[in-house]
This record gives C-alpha cells, structure tokens and sequence, in this order.
C-alpha cells in the first residue's frame, strides 16, 4: 500500500469516532476528578513574617482542616471575610494559600478584614493552586486527617454555604 | 414575502448547482456538446441568485421582521443598525447563507474569466464545486433554514449576544468564510486536475490566487479574532488553544503550506501529488472546523448553534466530500508522475523541508484539538491547552523559522551553502546576539528567548532577498514575500515579548488609590455607572501615567446587557508604540465591589503588555504581503495574457 491511502483512513478514523461521539448524551457537568485523592506534595514559606507556612505534611496529624485559597487583591475574598470568621468561631481550622500576593498587601488585608488563617503559605505562580485543581479565587478545600480531599467549595462562601462546610468538616473528621 | 423571495432564489441556486454538476459531469464522458455550453452559465447565474437571498436576508435584518424565527431569536428592534445587519450572520443559519453566497459568486467569477487550463478541467472543477455547493443547500434548506417562518410573531425579539455586539464581529466572522472559500475553490481545482488527470504548473498557477486571496483574508480573520477576544473577553489574552481558535487555524497551517507547494510546481513542476493533497486537506480543515464549531461536540467557549442533529449532517457532507476527495486522491495520486527533481540545498529543498514542518504543526494542533473526543470515547475527560501546543508545537515551528530566514536565499534546483555563507553567517550572529540579549535582561523562559532570537535573525534575513537589487525592479510578487516573512517575524516577537515582560496586578482598589504595574501608575479616580442603547454599565475612570509621564484616561467598564441578560468586562486599553496597558474593573464571579464603612472597593485587573500590538501588526503585515503577491501574480498573468493576445494579432495580420 502507498502513503496516499493514509489521510483517507485517518479521516475514516476521525469520522468513526465522531459519529460515536456525536450519538453519545451530551453532559457538561465535570465532578472534581480531586476528590477522594491526597493533597499534592508541596511546601509553601510563609505569605507574611510572623505566621508559619503551609506544606502538605502539616495536614497528616488526623485533624481534619479547611484550606483557603484566596488572595488581598481578591474582591470576593473580601466579601468572604465575615463567613470564614464565623467558620474559626464554630471550631474549624482554616489553612489559608495566598495566590499571586505581596506580604504588605496580605497584612494590610489580614488587619482590615481580620485572620481567621494558623498558617498561610505563598504561593506565587499558582503551582499548588493548579495541582489541587482549583480554577479561581477563592476556592475552599475540606482536607481530612490523612491529607486527603474530601470536598470543594468553588467560589465565595456566603453564609447560607456554612452549616454545609461544617457537616463536611464533621464527616471528615470521622 | 421578502423571505419568501429569498428561500426561492435558494432553491433556485441550488436547482442551478444540481445543473453544473448534472452538465459538468455529463462533459466529461462525451467531451463537450450541449452539455458543456451550460455549465459557465449556471455557474454564473447561481451566484447571483444565491448572492440575492443573503441580500434579501439583510433586509429582514434591517427592518427587524419578527415573522422570520431566525430574526425573532438573534435580533431585537433596539439594537443599533449596524448590529442589526451584522446580527444577520451573527448565528448559524446566516452564517452559513452567508458562506454558500460567497462561495456561489467566487464560482461565477471563475466561470467568467478563467480560461487558462484545459475546458476539460474546468468543468470537472466547476462540476466539484457545485457539487460541494449542492450539500450546503442541501444543510441550509432542510436543516438550517435562514428565513423560516414563525406561525405567531413574537411582539419583540430575543437579542444579539451581547459579545457579538462589536465592531469586530462585523469583521471578524466573515473575513474567515471568504478564506474558507477560497480554500473551497481551491479544491474544486485540486479536484478538477485529478479527475482530468492534468496537475500541471499550469495548474498551479491558476489555483495559486485563490489560494493567495484565502490566505489573506483568513490571515485577517486570525488576527481579528485574536484581537477581538483579547480586548472583548478581558482576560488579557490573545490565544487559548480553544478548539474553535484551532478550527481557524488549520485551515491556515495547511493552506501557508499550500501556498508554497504550489509555487514549487508553478515554478518547477515539482511536488505533484503534495500540492494536490495540500489543496483537499487545506478545505477539509476549513469543512472540519464548521463541524467541530456547529455540531458541540467539543466544548468550546465560542461553542454557538450548538446543535447534534446539525452535527450529524455537517458529519456526513464531510464523509461525502472529504472522504470522497482522499479516495479519488489515493486512487490517481499513483498516475500523477513524480514531477522534476531537486537537491536538498535548493529552494525546493527549503520549502519542502517547511511544508514538512508546517504538516506537522497541523497534525499536532489537529491531535490536540481532538484528543479529548477521542478520550471520551473510553470516559476520561481531558482538556488540552498550551502545555500539549506550545513546547510540541516549537519543537516544528523552530526548526521552520531557522530554514525559513536561509531558504528565499537560496537558488532554484541546486545550489550550496557556500554560496550564501556571508548572509547566513550574519543571520547567525543576529540569532546569537538577540538571545543574548534577551538573556541579559533575565527572567526569560526558554520559549519566549527562543522567539525573541528568532523573530530577530528572521527579520533581518526576510529583507535580504531585496540586498543588491534595484528597489524598483523587484516584482511584487517577491515584495509580497519580503513583507509576509517580514510579518511573521514581527507578530513572532509580539508573542515572545508578551509572553516573557508581562507584568500583571490585581487589587482591590478604593477611589483615590493609586497602583503600579511595570512602569505605569495608575489611579482609580471614581466608579460611576454609564448606559448605552441596550446596557447599563458601572465605569471606572482610571488615570494613569507611563513613567510619570502626561496622564491618560482609561474607562474600562462591566455592562449589564438586557436583551439577553448577560454581564460582559469591556476592558481599555492604552496603546503605546512599545506595548499596551490593559484595564479590566469589576465582576470575577459575582462580586464585583465590596462596601465596607464609606468605602467602596472594586476589583481591578492590570497588565502591562510590552509589545503585545506586534502580534496583530505583525499579522496585517503577512496579510498586506499575501495580498501583494496576489496583485503582482495575477497582473503578471493578464500582461502575459495580452502581450499573447497582441502577438496573434500581429501574426495574423502579418498572414494577411
């Protein structure tokens, strides 16, 4: 056989599959493929003098965490501030990543809208926030006691989204 | 009955196609007769015909007839004249009319003048191309029908896509199916030689200005819509490897290749069986593209008229055209000689070597665009983005950029390297001396120091086919190339810069407050809201100073449409010939401003771009290159034509 049959049969290829494909139901929704996973390896120094960083061993020692991505040049962030707070208060931990920041802006941001964080890591070209598979800011991640992700919350969090953040808290921890 | 008229004269074009192709192919077995005396005739009142229902389609757009559906769903009677009429191709069934008419009047046009290649050929190509044509009728009457009508006219209409109600829609879409068409022409006439069996220079000469004239406008339609979607979506970037963007390019990659290839067997009568293929594979990209935008079967962000059951029937004109035309190819390519031989080190040599390259960067944009259906097949999901395009995409295009600066250097059939040392020497320091360059500056990832090198030793290289030439002698043909080398090199730098110095700032930002991002500070003087014809908006008045330089106003504003309710970030720009300052204020998510006391505080997004802008004048410069060359070619042809014409007049009066 010559080379001039090859493009008829990889267009016949091409054809099988999206006429496979094109019968197929259509369905858009795509579950994080994080969950159930452990947290990538990572080890992120401090986002401010005075508070420790973040690596993915601190979130072995069987207390399960929340972790915040986040960001101070980040509006819904801010908008965020209230519910975090509330979240520290009922007894969650919270694990706060700095995406893309500069200290003085996150100290300025930590004394205008209070510090809900233990530790807050920096993480300055977005590495650990691709690895975990979060897309914006802010994202908040339930991590259980063996560094594993139990569930993601995309986007701000309003305070209807609490009790929800607590119960996953509460069924990681188990 | 404005739409009455128009569905009519679609059926009467496509009743005219099914004509063309009926006497085309009937030509063919008794070599003329009746039959053939047709086909240029159909040919050329088709187009009229067809150019006539997408003029009587503008019309409902402009009076905003409400009976049509397809006005009823893309139009509304408060939208500002001129997106009316842009709106009539700003949705599938349009679009599509839109495409068919095009391609209709460019097959009048070669019916009326093109009489260089045998009549035999050019009625097996006219026959291919309304043989093409007559499947778009077929899709546009009985699955996409632009002027259906509604029982009941709704009291207003549903709106525009607030996105497409730009200025670059008006340009961006179009410009792209007069480059698909060309294309389209070109394989009626890769079609036509194969049938006849008469894939001569001849023949390449003739296909070469539409390939030529698609190349240009699909040129323009890439750097419009790459422009377009960097100032319009606000996210500051001016290529995704969304597969809709890869759709548009494909069919460009093949057709650069094409454009070449035909000018190795116009000029040498080499690479027969390449040029031909070329000439399928540069419309099935065009044809793929459609399928994969229109059918939803990738998910895009430009997915629009998302619709399978259109899918499958785009699916199966690909089977019927594409399929057909690589059978009809892998039947004949074994008659089609091989053609003239060439040593490596020639021009042939070259351009063969980038046609190889450039094949490939096709193969893995087309790999990567459809990776993901393939995977879905077994259930995984994957996306693929620019860490696939990128590095394996420069793993070709480098080595092409390098053979590009040496290749218009060297001479025809056979030459060496010898020859050309001193240029190619100095192209070298160039190289070197650009990357060191780029170096000493630091910070530079190896990909954009690559381009930076490159686009360096191009630029220069691409002027010296002109050195030790009188300026005013050189055929435009060669100017044509000088400035589209000359483009690449400068849109290459654009992509390099842009990719190694951008500095980016995001900030929540107070009015009064001031930011700094590269060597531009900027200050947020006051958010106030704003409303257009079918928008509210909030704008940010921002001022801002280039090394505390005079300072310049930016407006960039978030607009709340209506009609549909859509919420859209129109971003500002400052220009300056060595790069741009890119605003965005407002929405990411749903919280675009937090109050907290008396101070409100918004979301602004800064980049500083350093010349970014030689992107796209790079690409106006490959596209007025292209368009030089088509002048040049096709004067040279008419010249030859009449000093012909006037050379059998003197003989025969001479006889007399």
């Amino acid at each position: 056989m010559r080379w001039w049959w090859i493009p008829l049969l990889l267009f016949a290829l091409f054809l099988g599959v999206a006429a496979y494909q094109l019968n197929q139901p259509k369905d858009d929704f795509v579950p994080s493929a994080m969950i159930g996973e452990p947290l990538p390896a990572f080890d992120l120094p401090p986002a401010l003098d005075g508070v420790p960083g973040v690596s993915s061993a601190d979130f072995r020692d069987g207390k399960p965490r929340l972790l915040n991505i986040w960001a101070s040049w980040c509006v819904p962030c801010i908008a965020e501030a209230p519910q975090l707070e509330r979240l520290r208060e009922e007894g969650a931990e919270i694990v706060g990543v700095a995406i893309r920041d500069r200290p003085e802006d996150v100290a300025a941001f930590l004394d205008r809208y209070g510090n809900p964080y233990t530790r807050i890591g920096a993480d300055d070209l977005s590495q650990v926030q691709l690895a975990i598979g979060s897309s914006g800011v802010p994202e908040t991640f339930v991590i259980d006691g063996e560094g594993r992700i139990t569930h993601q919350h995309i986007g701000d969090i309003r305070a209807e989204h609490v009790p929800r953040l607590l119960e996953e808290l509460r069924k990681a921890g188990r | 009955m404005i739409a009455g008229l128009g569905l009519a004269a679609l059926w009467l074009a496509a009743a005219l196609a099914a004509l063309q192709l009926y006497a085309g192919a009937m030509a063919q077995r008794d070599g003329g007769g009746a039959a053939a005396a047709l086909v240029r005739p159909a040919a050329v009142v088709q187009g009229l015909a067809c150019a006539f229902a997408f003029v009587m389609l503008l019309w409902l757009f402009a009076v905003t007839d409400l009976s049509v559906k397809l006005v009823a769903t893309n139009s509304h009677s408060a939208k500002p004249l001129i997106y009316k009429l842009t709106g009539a191709w700003g949705n599938h069934e349009g679009s599509m009319l839109l495409w068919v008419a095009v391609m209709a009047l460019s097959g009048s046009l070669i019916a009326l003048v093109e009489r260089r290649l045998p009549e035999r050929t050019m009625l097996a190509t006219l026959a291919a191309q309304a043989f093409v044509g007559l499947g778009f009728y077929a899709f546009l009457i009985f699955s996409s029908n632009p002027f259906e009508r509604l029982p009941q006219p709704p009291a207003e209409g549903l709106g525009l896509n607030p996105l497409l109600q730009d200025i670059g829609l008006a340009l961006h879409p179009p410009t792209l199916y007069f480059g698909y068409v060309g294309l389209s022409v070109a394989f009626s006439f890769a079609v036509g030689a194969l049938l006849t069996r008469q894939v001569t220079p001849e023949f390449a000469r003739v296909m070469r200005p539409w390939v030529l004239g698609a190349w240009v406008f699909l040129t323009l339609g890439i750097t419009a819509g790459s422009y377009w979607a960097y100032y319009e979506l606000g996210w500051g970037g001016w290529w995704f490897w969304d597969p809709v963007e890869n759709a548009s390019l494909m069919p460009w990659l093949a057709a650069t290749a094409l454009l070449h290839s035909a000018s190795v067997l116009a000029a040498r009568d080499a690479l027969r069986a390449w040029t031909i293929m070329l000439g399928v594979v540069a419309f099935s990209m065009s044809m793929l593209g459609t399928f994969l935008v229109r059918s939803g079967i990738l998910t895009s962000v430009h997915a629009f008229a998302v619709d399978p059951q259109r899918g499958a029937f785009i699916l199966v004109l690909l089977a019927l055209y594409i399929g057909g035309a690589l059978a009809l190819f892998a039947l004949r390519a074994g008659s089609v000689s091989e053609g003239q031989r060439f040593a490596a080190t020639s021009r042939e040599g070259a351009l063969v070597f980038n046609n190889v390259m450039l094949s490939a960067i096709l193969a893995i944009v087309l790999l990567g665009t459809l990776y993901p259906l393939l995977t879905e097949a077994f259930d995984v999901r994957v996306s693929v983005g620019p860490p696939y395009f990128n590095p394996v995409g420069a793993i070709f295009a480098v080595p092409m950029l390098l053979v590009m600066a040496v290749g218009p250097l060297l001479r025809w059939r056979r030459d060496s390297i010898a020859r050309i040392q001193r240029p190619v020497v100095l192209i070298g320091v160039i190289l070197l001396a650009a990357a060191a360059a780029a170096l000493a500056i630091g910070g530079v990832d190896l990909l954009p120091l690559l381009g930076l090198a490159l686009s360096a030793a191009l630029a220069l290289a691409s002027l010296m086919p002109l050195r030790r030439r009188r300026l005013h002698r050189v055929p435009l043909s060669v100017w044509g190339m000088v400035v589209a080398h000359f483009g690449l090199a400068v849109a290459v730098f654009g992509m390099a810069s842009e990719t190694a110095f951008s500095d980016e700032r995001l900030a929540a930002v107070a009015p009064g407050e001031t930011v700094r991002v590269g060597p531009w500070s900027v200050t947020l003087a006051e958010v106030l809201p704003n409303a257009g014809p079918n928008w509210t908006a909030i704008e940010g008045h921002l001022v801002a100073s280039y090394r505390d330089g005079d300072p310049v106003a930016l407006d960039p504003q978030s607009r709340s449409f209506w009609a549909p309710v859509q919420e859209t970030t129109e971003s500002a720009l400052a220009t300056r010939w060595n790069g741009q300052l890119y605003a965005v204020v407002g929405t990411a998510g749903d919280v675009g401003a937090v109050t907290e006391g008396d101070v409100r505080r918004w979301q602004l997004r800064l980049w500083w771009k350093p010349f970014v802008t030689f992107i796209w004048y790079g690409g106006i410069l490959v596209a007025l290159g292209s368009a030089l060359a088509l002048v040049g070619r096709v004067a040279a042809d008419v010249k030859r034509r009449t000093v012909r014409a006037r050379a059998a007049e003197r003989r025969a009066e001479v006889i007399e």
